[in-house]
């Protein structure tokens, strides 16, 4: 491991201004990630700027029916905490897919959303990766990639091409739930719509979200609407538990008289960052919950999608579990 | 017998769990530097140069060792081979600036801490001449060859000779199938990491060192023998200690690079040494091979088979002949007239495979009993009928041998009669739990029932308590324990009175801890010296005067409750104190060496046998597989310790699901590098994939294998297992999907 130092600055803004005076310091919240990125010498970090202090707990109403997640609240206290379980299930279930029970107790609701890839290339220093080391070239395009994406990938520029998957569950019910990622900065404070938050690698894999050097989640909003009566998490994988998601979906419906009124499908394990395409979901509103209208739905989502091989099979299994994951959130399928 | 056959809990289970048992890398020795290993990043080709100024710059940082300025060693191959060294060539590290395959440790850094060491090595860049290397064995099918045979072919025999015309018997067959199996590699994985700690003791008249190694090995005199031949240091010099294995499963059957650099730095810096590999380290050296394998089968329309072809073809290095028993437990399973059993390797640019689990057991036996259960179905049969209309009543792999024991039919039974197979439905497909796709499938297990030589020590304290030591090792299979209730039995001891020690040189001579063979090679060993040690104690007290034992002879006595009795008037008696107060208040001491019998055992086929039965739910939609439930039945013998043993069954069972539907090493053939080399990534079950699991021991009764009636039951729990879940998934299905994992894409695509 490189040598850092280590500070655990008094205020938000502190940690602000410390990390703008030092570039190539990082954050810290639970270290679940970034220590063993450190350990396995792909982040190095020269100071790790411990924000688990600084008051950014509590899962709080506010004024406008909405729930703000602290930054540093565990994933599982989050997973756990009564507010969310009964106006967010699909959160609480989200998270609950992730990780292990020991990871979800140390792991923070803002660290969660700057988990990086878990590409086999971007871990292994010996390797090309445009993520880790930009203009080196992306290892995973012909290589072994059954874990990578499908959509919104760049493949053209070999200088920047980029097929890693954004691996976080919580994210995928964060992005269907439109959730509010609260930042402050350098700049003062502003607030990031969920879809904005992260990003496709475009010409810039290295950059796995929109922050600016400096800026520091306070905490994530969720709004009033939570989908608590029809919803589901459906994660597949190659084991049971402890297991990053070959596909994920998320889906929260509203249902009247039979009929969808509202849809949010997001998946995870696809692309760079939660996938969602409104149009898929405006293709449910007004129709009632059948395979054959979710089998529409689950088009569309996929319509862009491209295999590169050992994960091709990634296209025709997403569309599996939306129809799957529809079919259950809108308990038409027993 | 007080407590063999007895359920004992662990007698090192409290250590365990509590931390007290200490490992490889926790053994902390005065003034320690660190070693951290470099790997290479190629596969094959030149090192052109190294360098390491920054690196050496590193406050801490003591040498850095590559193949420029490494301590002269042995200069013959001999000299490196170990006990368990394939033929060949055995690896060097840092030899020369040779790179023969991907990982291979280039150079080690030593400082005075960890963190040191660490840094300092990552900041050591190498440029490479590179070449052409071949990993991928389906591209070299072509290539394959008789392997070289040698020592370790001893235990691992290669195929018998054909018998018949299996060709001809096949084209005649009115039933036949034929099937294709491609097997990944795959990597212990143990959960400790491999470590070695040389504590550098005094040196000599000549300036040779002592050495206390603790080395994470499933043999210390495998170690001793390494290091001595290598450095050459006396054996007297060097003394391997490793009580305690976090996992081996095969991996530690061999000295691992990091013994070599360790004692090699240790050596040089005249400083002790600890040098431990990284999780993703652990993927640079043996595993088990990948292997393309076909099997034909043809039978008449009552099932009868006529024809079996068996061939496997397995990857090995460029540098050692590694094989494995693949192909030949299928004719021990079948004796059918018209059999060719084929075995061949090709060597490619990677390290050398290595003995995981089941070593070609768990392979071969997926290939044949998939084969039977496609047969059965093609005949229309049920699967268990099949394997009864064609069990073995002798061996012919092994000039027509009786089997000492076989209780295979009874495991069919019992195995059938637990799980409720009589309810199966035969039909593929037939059997749902509401939408979900429901499959019950079998399969027959079979494994060596060994025996090599051992020897043991007991003594008698002087405060009448029982040691004995045997430098085997326990690597998570209850060595420790049977062994202590062997002892305790024999000597009629309380087990809290016996002590049983292990994992250093300084203790008797026994083989490492593979095969199955610890508890047959061991235990014999530990049951002759306690034995022995209990004539030395009659001997005592017959000499005592006005002994009431005098003229009594080893018949005419019995140890039991911690007393010496005669038989005839158990009255009369002498406690263990007694004896030793009778001995002048000084300990006994007896060493023994147990020898198998080869006029006896070589007379019989000697195997432990088994039957896997499994149910699996299939989500049709999704490709997903879950093992609901399994049942094992084991014929192994005299079962020692049923707690113990049920553990061990449990653990092949999980393996066997592992290697079924979940393990894969997984290379990027273009780089030759194993690119999952990690536990987020490299997958085998947690306790979610895990279900309901049922273990039946059935009664066997076994005087040939060895004193005790034991078979070991390292392997046999796992065996079957894979077959049987792919059966099952082929019952749920209709699809037969022949090669492993069966992962959900394979379920759907």
């Amino acid at each position: 491991m490189h040598p850092f130092t280590y500070t655990r600055p008094g205020s938000s803004a502190e940690a602000v201004d410390e990390l703008q005076a030092e570039p190539m310091a990082k954050f810290i919240g639970g270290g679940t990630n970034l220590i063993d990125l450190m350990k396995e010498n792909v982040e190095h970090p020269t100071r790790l700027i411990d924000v688990n202090r600084l008051p950014l707990g509590g899962i709080v109403e506010l004024p406008d029916g909405s729930l703000r997640l602290g930054a540093n609240v565990t994933n599982a206290e989050t997973a756990y905490n009564e507010l969310v379980k009964e106006r967010y299930p699909l959160l609480s279930q989200t998270i609950l897919a992730g990780a292990s029970p020991q990871l979800r107790n140390v792991a923070t609701n803002g660290g969660n959303l700057f988990q990086r890839t878990r590409c086999y290339y971007f871990y292994d220093t010996a390797m090309p990766c445009n993520k880790r080391n930009p203009g080196s070239g992306c290892a995973a395009i012909g290589g072994y990639n059954r874990i990578h994406a499908i959509l919104g990938t760049a493949d053209e520029n070999p200088k920047t091409a980029c097929i890693a998957t954004y691996p976080s569950d919580m994210a995928v019910a964060l992005a269907a739930l439109e959730a509010v990622v609260q930042v402050t900065g350098p700049t003062g404070d502003r607030s990031v719509p969920f879809a904005d938050f992260h990003r496709l690698p475009g010409n810039e894999p290295q950059r796995d979200n929109t922050l600016q050097t400096g800026e520091l989640v306070t905490s994530i909003d969720l709004p009033a609407k939570g989908f608590a009566q029809y919803y589901t998490y459906l994660k597949l994988r190659d084991r049971a538990s402890y297991a990053f998601a070959l596909v994920s979906v998320a889906v929260g419906l509203d249902v009247a008289d039979d009929q969808i009124t509202d849809a949010r499908i997001a998946l995870g394990g696809v692309a760079h960052k939660p996938w969602r395409i409104p149009e898929a979901e405006q293709l449910l509103v007004g129709k009632a919950a059948t395979p054959a209208n979710f089998q529409l739905a689950s088009d569309r989502l996929l319509a862009s999608a491209k295999g590169y091989g050992h994960n091709t099979f990634k296209i025709d299994l997403a569309k599996r579990a939306i129809i799957r994951a529809l079919g259950v959130a809108s308990k038409t399928f027993l | 017998m007080t407590y063999i056959g007895q359920p004992v809990k662990r007698v090192d289970g409290y250590d365990k769990v509590t931390g007290k048992a200490t490992y490889a890398a926790e053994f902390n020795v005065p003034e320690l530097t660190y070693g951290y290993v470099v790997s290479g990043t190629i596969t094959k080709g030149t090192i052109l140069a190294i360098d390491e100024r920054a690196a050496r710059a590193v406050p801490g940082v003591i040498e850095i060792f590559t193949h420029t300025n490494r301590p002269h060693t042995a200069w013959f191959d001999m000299n490196y081979k170990d006990l368990d060294a394939p033929p060949g060539s055995p690896f060097r590290p840092l030899r020369d600036d040779q790179i023969n395959y991907n990982g291979q440790p280039v150079v080690l850094v030593v400082a005075d801490t960890f963190e040191a060491a660490r840094y300092a090595a990552s900041l050591i860049t190498i440029s490479y001449d590179e070449v052409l290397h071949q990993t991928d064995l389906q591209d070299h099918l072509a290539e394959a060859r008789d392997p070289k045979t040698g020592l370790a072919t001893l235990l691992k025999p290669l195929p018998p000779k054909p018998r018949g015309n299996a060709d001809a018997a096949l084209a005649a067959a009115p039933v036949s199938i034929s099937t294709h199996h491609v097997h990944g590699p795959q990597h212990h994985n143990p959960m400790e990491l491999f470590s070695t700690t040389v504590d550098y003791g005094k040196e000599d008249n000549s300036g040779k060192p002592y050495l206390t190694i603790y080395d994470k090995t499933q043999g210390a005199y495998n170690s001793q023998l390494y290091v001595a031949q290598i450095f050459n240091l006396p054996f007297s010099h060097v003394r391997v200690i490793s009580p305690y294995v976090g996992g081996g499963f095969g991996s530690g059957l061999r000295p691992q690079y990091q013994l070599f650099l360790a004692v090699m730095a240790a050596k040089a810096l005249k400083r002790s040494v600890r040098v431990t590999l990284t999780r993703e380290q652990m993927f640079t050296f043996g595993h088990r091979p990948q292997t393309v394998q076909n099997v034909s089968l043809g039978a008449t329309p009552d099932g009868t088979l006529t024809a079996v072809k068996h061939d496997a073809t397995a990857a090995t290095s460029q540098f050692e002949d590694y094989t494995e028993t693949v192909v030949n437990w299928t004719g021990v399973l079948y004796d059918v007239p018209n059999t060719t059993l084929t075995y061949k390797i090709t060597p490619l640019d990677m390290y050398t495979p290595l003995d995981m689990r089941a070593p070609g057991g768990v392979t071969g036996d997926h290939a044949i009993e998939t084969a039977m259960d496609a047969l059965a179905y093609e005949l229309g049969m049920d699967p268990v009928e099949l394997r009864l209309k064609n069990y073995s009543e002798k061996d012919w792999t092994q000039d027509d041998k009786p089997f000492s024991s076989k209780e295979l039919r009874a495991c069919f039974e019992q195995g059938a009669e637990r799980f409720g197979w009589k309810d199966r439905l035969h039909e593929p497909r037939s059997m749902r739990r509401g939408s979900t796709l429901v499959g019950w499938g079998m399969a027959t297990g079979i494994w060596d029932a060994n025996r090599l030589a051992a020897r043991a020590e007991a003594v008698l304290t002087v405060n009448g308590k029982l040691r004995v030591s045997s430098a085997t090792a326990d690597i998570g299979t209850g060595t420790y324990t049977v062994m202590t209730q062997i002892a305790a039995d024999t000597l009629g001891m309380s087990i809290d009175d016996v002590l049983f020690k292990l994992g250093d040189t300084d203790m008797p001579l026994a083989p490492f801890q593979g095969g199955s063979l610890t508890a047959s090679t061991v235990g014999s060993a530990v049951k002759q010296v306690c034995d022995d040690l209990g004539k030395a104690l009659l001997k005592i007290a017959r000499k005592a005067p006005k002994s009431s034992f005098k003229g009594a002879d080893w018949e005419g006595v019995v140890f039991a409750d911690g007393y010496m009795r005669l038989k005839k008037d158990p009255t009369v008696a002498l406690s263990m104190l007694e004896i030793i107060a009778l001995n002048g208040g000084r300990a006994v001491t007896e060493t023994a060496t147990s020898m198998p019998n080869p006029q006896k055992t070589g007379k019989y086929s000697r195997h432990a046998h088994s039957a896997a039965f499994v149910e699996v739910e299939i989500d049709e939609d999704l490709g997903t597989v879950t093992v609901t439930r399994a049942v094992s039945t084991i014929a192994a013998g005299q079962i020692l310790n049923p707690r113990t043993a049920r553990s061990q069954i449990i653990g092949g069972m999980v393996w066997g699901i592992s290697h079924a539907l979940q393990e894969d090493s997984k290379m990027d053939h273009r780089y030759g590098r194993f690119m999952n080399h990690n536990l987020a990534e490299y997958h085998m079950p947690v306790c979610a994939d895990i279900h309901d699991l049922d273990v039946i021991f059935v009664e066997e009764h076994d005087e040939i294998v060895n004193p005790l009636g034991v078979k070991g039951l390292g392997e046999i729990g796992l065996v079957a297992m894979p077959a049987a879940i792919a059966n099952a998934v082929f019952h749920a299905t209709g699809k037969r999907i022949y090669d492993l994992p069966i992962t959900l894409d394979r379920v759907l695509y």
